[in-house]
């Protein structure tokens, strides 16, 4: 019973977290997409593409491709923490340690989450890997955002966006 | 693309055009970014671009694209001062969002605050209108 709840609850994000990620451009040009949502956080998916490479010696995918894919995950962890309200959250910043690079030819994934979300801040981290490879990630990331308390519409009002 | 990083460097040193290093990198094409020099002075050019909008209703630049260009001016600018020219490796990067990147051209400049044998310290400003008013800073340590 609750089990069911809390997938309806996912459910209903996921579909949320698709309109504002389609109405996202440059989210849209990268072919970021969600991969799956729990109670744990966010998986986000970028698909290797020829147009994402760093260094055209190796194909190996260039970093600010993964910062865009983890800033626009992380936007995500936050609407989730946040569900079944919305609010409009800047980035305040962003750091990223890159661990090792990408495996040409092989799509990115990110795993985030929202670890604590108080009146003005939302404080999110995660991960980017391959294969499926949580525990030896390409890159870790942290990210903290600003609530404007600006929206309390939920999910099914598009338009807005956070970055 | 056969010729290798070192010549191109060179190569755009001595016609100061540093478009073929600038367009070497798929990437920093799909972003549309670009480089020009004054006098000494290296700015990195992100002109305005639908495809880098990442909030449609104000609308302003991605984070992320604003992240990746801040990253590729920060790792051109250390092919451009090393007396020998190797592809760095990011070790990490900071990124303080000032304010909304607005759709229009944006610039970047890089201060290299130490440059040892293996690593670079580099601290990046990217403006919009004024270069006094930055709307994101950044600190990024490159392996050499």
């Amino acid at each position: 019973m609750s089990e069911s709840r809390i997938t309806d609850k996912n459910s209903d994000l996921e579909r949320g977290l698709n309109i504002f990620l389609n109405e996202i451009k440059h989210s849209s040009i990268l072919g970021i997409t969600i991969d799956s949502i729990d109670d744990d956080g966010l998986v986000v998916k970028l698909p290797y593409s020829d147009k994402i490479v760093g260094n055209p010696e190796t194909g190996v995918i260039h970093g600010g491709a993964i910062t865009s894919l983890l800033d626009q995950s992380c936007g995500m962890a936050v609407a989730q923490a946040l569900a079944p309200d919305f609010d409009i959250t800047p980035t305040i910043d962003l750091r990223i340690d890159y661990m090792k690079p990408a495996q040409p030819h092989k799509d990115v994934f990110a795993f985030v989450s929202a670890y604590r979300v108080t009146k003005s801040v939302v404080f999110t981290r995660g991960v980017a890997y391959q294969d499926g490879d949580r525990d030896n990630p390409i890159a870790h990331c942290v990210a903290n955002f600003i609530r404007m308390g600006l929206g309390t519409s939920i999910w099914s009002d598009k338009g807005n966006s956070n970055q | 693309m056969t010729m290798d990083i070192k010549s191109i460097v060179q190569e755009c040193k001595d016609s100061n055009n540093f478009d073929v290093l600038v367009n070497w990198v798929p990437y920093a094409r799909t972003i549309g970014m670009g480089c020009m020099k004054a006098g000494d002075e290296i700015i990195f050019t992100l002109p305005a671009n639908e495809d880098n909008i990442g909030n449609p209703t104000l609308p302003a630049i991605h984070g992320g694209v604003l992240g990746g260009f801040i990253e590729q001016s920060a790792i051109l600018f250390v092919l451009m001062i090393a007396e020998q020219p190797k592809f760095p490796k990011v070790v990490d990067l900071s990124i303080d969002y000032l304010s909304a990147g607005h759709y229009r051209d944006s610039f970047a400049q890089c201060r290299a605050l130490r440059v040892g044998r293996r690593l670079a310290n580099i601290q990046v400003s990217a403006w919009q209108d004024k270069k006094e008013q930055p709307i994101a800073t950044a600190r990024a340590n490159l392996l050499l």
